[in-house]
């Protein structure tokens, strides 16, 4: 995989919720939709577990882009987890500016189970909008590793 | 006991009842038009007259007022009787020349014309006979008085007070019910709480779900209910022997306690009413599946034969599939029986009226164990398929021949024409839908649903029956439409899913849950805020928290917050999820 312009392909960090956004994710292989294949995917039981720091440890481990997808507002499983996941989110997108990082390669979105289009949809988008930011240059990346 | 005789026949009966009651116990018949057994006798008509012998010789009586005394002899044929009887018909005919119950009790008097002429003439089969039923119905069974005789003599007539829309009316229907000759009509379109395919049969505020409910107990709709409205009425109280009709029933809630729920809400139909060029709701004799299916049913409304409005059955019958499915507008899915049931339709209803069949399909989906073989059987009988959708159903026009008949238009792309087909009787196979109240219920049960609607399976293919709640199941067309056998497999699927989690005694639970390390736990409590669950409760004597792992469901939101990272969650925890990352990105 190319790092440089022309050929880069983004490397994106996907915490899925077990619930709901793995389910889509799940649907959408099974009904074989096309969606870009930039998108490595970690499954936590909730997006109220995605810890900010997972979110900084893949930016320094490489990736330019994290998506955090939770259930849809009401639907948590785990009844309001997903408000949590919003609230971390928000609070650390105006923190990335201070590191140096575009807020939009921090994306949130709520992707049910039922929406495996969607989810083919905004891994494809994201992919493209990365594709347009070009890679993230850390300073100092081998340092703060 | 009182003991009479009636026409040389010597009955007992109870004390207080009367002539007619008596004579109609012994079959004897007697023609009445005031009469009505529910409400109290009137004497108005006189064409009950009988004789009773008296000491002082023979004495015309009405039959319905009169109460039987102990020796009574009655008759009730003789020529005194039939002489009175045929003169107050030829008086009530020179009047009403035309109304059916006069003239069916005339011609049993052979009765041919009446000697007299009327200056009052009315010509009409539906004129007021001025029976007084509906009146004594409204004040004596109802309670709400909201009709009257006004005027007298000649210019006798039955009113609402100063002929105005009266206010005391609660447009219950009885008078239109006792009316003996539909003078009365009751034309509000009422519901009574029925499922729409049972608006074809008659209405009632008492009613048998259907002839095969279970439990077989008929319930009463308080919103149509008289007695509910005025009081009054009880009608059905009088008349059950066993007296199992009690007014004062409410409905009350039950809570039980369970371990398991199986969510099997079903389906509705589509309402065709807002697809206009199908004219349901507009056009007479075009029916949904389901209204047909009644009139399939050999306990519905025509006793299973197959007819249009009018009473005679249909020369040509159209069958659309695909209504409201598969369309972009409406429903993007197919239903999946519809295909089936039209094949029935067309099947059963040739079977029954001879009529012509036209399927109206856009493809033939006869996907299950003998079904193509039943679609090649129905071709064999006859039946005319045709590839393409509905343009529109309109009225074929107006000339005798064609009157009431209806006119199909559509495309048939087999043969690449567009063709016009005359029928009398349209099938609209509407789709299923998810039921209207599905979201509540979701909702409840922390149920996803598809695009659709449906609830969503936990894995469409390796978990059909099970759902993303433990504990919750879903069968038949709740999760999706499928005809019969789909949903006894599936139901049966969930059930012994459930069944084996009973016999086992335990459930077992993910490993997936959180833990404090109490040597890094400072206590602060953050985690206890988070916690959905309220499975976090704090150890004042060690000053640390503590994860009940009975309460916790390993969602993990206390972990990410834990700021001294004394919170684990098994399964997922930090370093597991490090290790992840890394491993992700390692390429």
């Amino acid at each position: 995989m190319s790092r440089n312009g022309r050929g880069f392909e983004p490397r994106i960090v996907g915490f899925l919720c077990n619930w709901c956004s793995y389910s889509g994710a799940d649907l959408a292989g099974v009904s074989r939709m096309k969606s870009a294949p930039n998108l490595r995917i970690i499954r936590v039981m909730c997006s109220g577990r995605v810890d900010p720091s997972f979110i900084l440890r893949a930016f320094q481990l490489g990736a330019d882009g994290v998506l955090v997808a939770g259930c849809h507002p009401g639907d948590c499983h785990y009844q309001e987890g997903n408000a949590k996941a919003l609230r971390r989110v928000l609070l650390l997108k105006r923190m990335l500016r201070d590191f140096g990082i575009d807020e939009h390669r921090l994306r949130l979105e709520w992707i049910s189970a039922a929406e495996g289009e969607r989810f083919a949809a905004v891994s494809t988008e994201f992919t493209e909008q990365l594709r347009a930011l070009g890679p993230l240059v850390l300073a100092r990346r081998a340092e703060v590793a | 006991m009182i003991r009479l005789t009636i026409d040389g026949k010597t009955t007992e009966v109870e004390r207080g009842t009367t002539l007619l009651h008596a004579a109609r116990f012994l079959d004897i018949k007697i023609p009445t038009l005031c009469y009505h057994p529910l409400i109290k006798p009137f004497a108005a008509c006189r064409l009950c007259v009988v004789e009773v012998k008296r000491s002082w010789g023979m004495e015309l009586v009405p039959s319905c007022h009169v109460a039987c005394q102990e020796g009574m002899e009655v008759s009730t044929g003789s020529s005194h009787v039939l002489a009175a009887r045929r003169l107050v018909l030829e008086l009530m005919l020179a009047r009403w020349p035309n109304v059916p119950i006069l003239r069916k009790y005339a011609a049993e008097l052979g009765l041919e014309k009446p000697r007299f002429a009327s200056p009052l003439r009315d010509e009409r089969e539906d004129a007021c006979i001025l029976c007084g039923l509906c009146v004594r119905a409204c004040d004596e069974v109802v309670g709400a008085s909201a009709i009257s005789f006004a005027e007298r003599g000649i210019g006798r007539r039955v009113a609402t007070p100063f002929n105005l829309e009266s206010e005391s009316c609660i447009a219950c229907g009885a008078c239109a019910l006792v009316c003996p000759t539909s003078y009365i009509k009751f034309e509000a379109e009422d519901h009574r709480g029925k499922p729409p395919e049972f608006l074809l049969d008659p209405n009632t505020a008492i009613y048998m779900p259907t002839a095969q409910a279970v439990p077989k107990v008929p319930s009463i709709d308080r919103d149509s209910c008289i007695h509910f409205q005025t009081g009054g009425c009880q009608k059905c109280v009088e008349v059950c022997e066993p007296g199992a009709v009690n007014h004062k029933m409410v409905d009350e809630e039950i809570e039980v306690e369970v371990g398991q729920v199986l969510v099997a809400i079903g389906y509705d139909t589509f309402d065709p009413t807002p697809m206009a060029q199908y004219a349901y709701g507009r056009l007479d004799n075009v029916y949904t599946g389901l209204e047909v299916e009644r009139m399939l049913n050999s306990t519905g409304p025509t006793g299973g034969r197959v007819l249009l409005k009018n009473g005679k059955p249909p020369r040509a019958v159209g069958i659309v599939h695909c209504v409201g499915s598969r369309d972009e507008n409406y429903h993007r899915y197919c239903s999946r029986v519809c295909c089936m049931y039209a094949l029935k339709f067309a099947h059963v209803v040739k079977e029954r009226s001879g009529a012509e069949i036209y399927n109206f399909y856009i493809d033939m989906r006869a996907f299950g164990k003998g079904y193509e073989e039943f679609y090649s059987r129905v071709l064999n009988e006859g039946a005319n398929v045709i590839r393409g959708k509905v343009a529109e159903v309109v009225q074929a026009g107006w000339s005798k021949q064609k009157e009431g008949a209806l006119l199909l238009r559509c495309e048939d792309t087999l043969i690449g024409r567009f063709r016009e087909i005359p029928v009398d009787m349209v099938i609209l196979c509407n789709a299923i839908e998810p039921r209207r109240d599905a979201e509540q219920v979701g909702r409840l049960f922390g149920l996803s649903r598809s695009p659709d609607g449906f609830f969503l399976e936990r894995h469409p293919k390796l978990d059909p029956v099970a759902t993303m709640t433990d504990g919750i199941f879903v069968a038949g067309c709740a999760q999706g439409p499928k005809d019969i056998p789909d949903v006894v497999a599936q139901a049966c699927a969930a059930a012994a899913r459930m069944m084996a989690t009973i016999s086992k005694g335990e459930v077992e639970i993910d490993p997936v849950r959180a833990e404090v390390m109490e040597e890094y736990c400072s206590g602060c409590r953050v985690c206890s805020a988070l916690c959905p669950y309220s499975a976090i409760s704090y150890v004042a004597e060690r000053k640390v928290s503590q994860v009940n792992s009975a309460l916790c469901k390993g969602c993990g939101t206390c972990v990410a917050a834990c700021p001294s990272g004394a919170m684990t969650g098994y399964g997922f925890t930090d370093r597991q999820i490090n290790a992840e990352l890394e491993g992700v990105l390692a390429v």
